[in-house]
């Protein structure tokens, strides 16, 4: 057995693979054009640990389809830069719970990987829903004790269908990562 | 519907740590906080399906609008299989990197170096069956960066793949042989195992090399393998 190749930082210069119409998984020209589904904004600042804006990351997403799997009527892939104050945003359909491990189901989430500069492997979180009624049995959030911390995986609606999520790095209120 | 079959967790040793106090950058960026343990399930064991349709392959850095970029013509080749040997089709390989003179097609690459209007120092191409890719490109540049004094990249250039899984989700570099600045860089050097780094590092290799026209260099990836499939509960 040959162990997996070790991962190195993308590094700053990385916008050679960034598409910008990449972030709008709606794309009129894209894989899901004309898809039905909840049209969400799932947008957030994210920072370091001196609360700086990370100007320089490369955010993608991946998520199921409306109907809770994975490419399967929907590509559920979006690639975006973070801008000078540190955003993303992506515009995509809401997903649905999607199955987990026996006979559980998973609460609707998105996962969320960051690529920068001073990251030798990317971090990887979720934004779940705030106010999903599934939230309270999904067994991702049931493992993160801390209900503080727990909210760092859950965006919040701010109203014509956009979700913010943002993602500290380092320090006070620092997103719980997932170990994958 | 029985559950899927996790990936393997990697050995610490072969892959670099978040906090690596040689490499500056990671001080501010790295997470504190231990991080939380998932098993896997659809959401790591499935992976985007890149349809070449929308997402179009492009294998030759080398020239831009048949116009030649400077430098020296390269053709990188390899094969990238899980962990048990198996190749890893239809994966997406995407690579960047600097033109001859070290100098990316960026704007935030201020280094005193000349841009080629005829290299942008991008590509994406797709494994074939038996995880088999190749592309065209240009020798790329060492470049400064500001890590500490005189600090030089050895050159490389930059890999990112999606496996049959978000689990195996990787960017990487390739580096070149013999290179002297290897032994300087902080970014190579924070993997301790020894095996694991040197993996890093492609292979002049002459089956690759096309006479008359490039030199060849093999590099070969290989993505998280699978767990033994779990005993069915009777
Ligand atoms: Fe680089």
């Amino acid at each position: 057995m040959t162990p997996a190749t070790a991962h190195q930082t993308a590094g700053p210069y990385w916008h050679m693979i960034d598409f910008p119409e990449w972030a709008d998984l709606l794309r009129a020209d894209g894989p899901n054009a004309g898809v039905g589904g909840e049209r969400i904004t799932l947008t957030g600042r994210i920072t370091d640990g001196d609360g700086a804006p990370v100007v320089d990351g490369l955010v993608e997403i991946w998520q199921a389809g409306p109907d809770g799997a994975y490419e399967s009527g929907f590509h559920g892939f979006g690639r975006c830069a973070t801008d000078a104050e540190g955003r993303y945003r992506f515009t995509t359909i809401k997903p649905g719970p999607v199955p987990g491990l026996g006979n559980a189901t998973q609460a609707p989430h998105i996962t969320v990987t960051l690529f920068a500069r001073g990251l030798m492997k990317h971090v990887v979180t979720r934004a779940y829903f705030e106010g999903e009624a599934l939230n309270a049995t999904d067994p991702v959030l049931a493992l993160v004790d801390d209900p503080a911390r727990c909210a760092t995986l859950v965006a919040r609606p701010q109203g014509d269908g956009v979700w913010t999520l943002d993602i500290v790095l380092q320090g006070e209120g620092e997103t719980v990562f997932l170990d994958v | 519907m029985s559950d899927p079959i996790p990936y393997r967790r990697p050995d610490p040793a072969t892959q670099p740590p978040y906090d690596a106090p040689s490499y500056g950058s990671t001080h501010k960026r790295h997470p504190k906080q231990p991080m939380l343990r998932v098993p896997h399930t659809l959401t790591e064991t499935s992976a985007p399906r890149f349809d070449q349709r929308f997402y179009g392959t492009q294998a030759d850095m080398s020239q831009v609008n048949g116009k030649a970029a400077l430098g020296e013509r390269i053709i990188v080749a390899g094969r990238v299989t899980d962990e048990d040997g198996r190749p890893c089709a239809n994966t997406m390989v995407e690579v960047w990197q600097a033109n001859a003179s070290g100098r990316y097609h960026h704007p935030r690459d201020q280094h005193d170096a000349p841009l080629d209007p005829n290299f942008e120092g991008r590509a994406r191409i797709f494994t074939d069956a038996d995880g088999r890719y190749s592309f065209v490109s240009i020798k790329p540049g060492a470049y400064p960066w500001r890590n500490h004094w005189n600090a030089w990249r050895p050159i490389h250039i930059h890999f990112g793949l999606h496996g049959a899984g978000w689990a195996q989700r990787m960017i990487t570099q390739m580096y070149f042989p013999g290179d002297p600045l290897l032994a300087l860089d902080p970014i190579f050097n924070t993997t301790a195992d020894e095996a694991a780094r040197n993996r890093l590092v492609s292979t002049f290799d002459l089956e690759v090399t096309k006479p008359e026209w490039a030199l060849g260099y093999r590099f070969d990836i290989v993505l998280r393998g699978r767990d033994a499939t779990p005993f069915e509960k009777a």
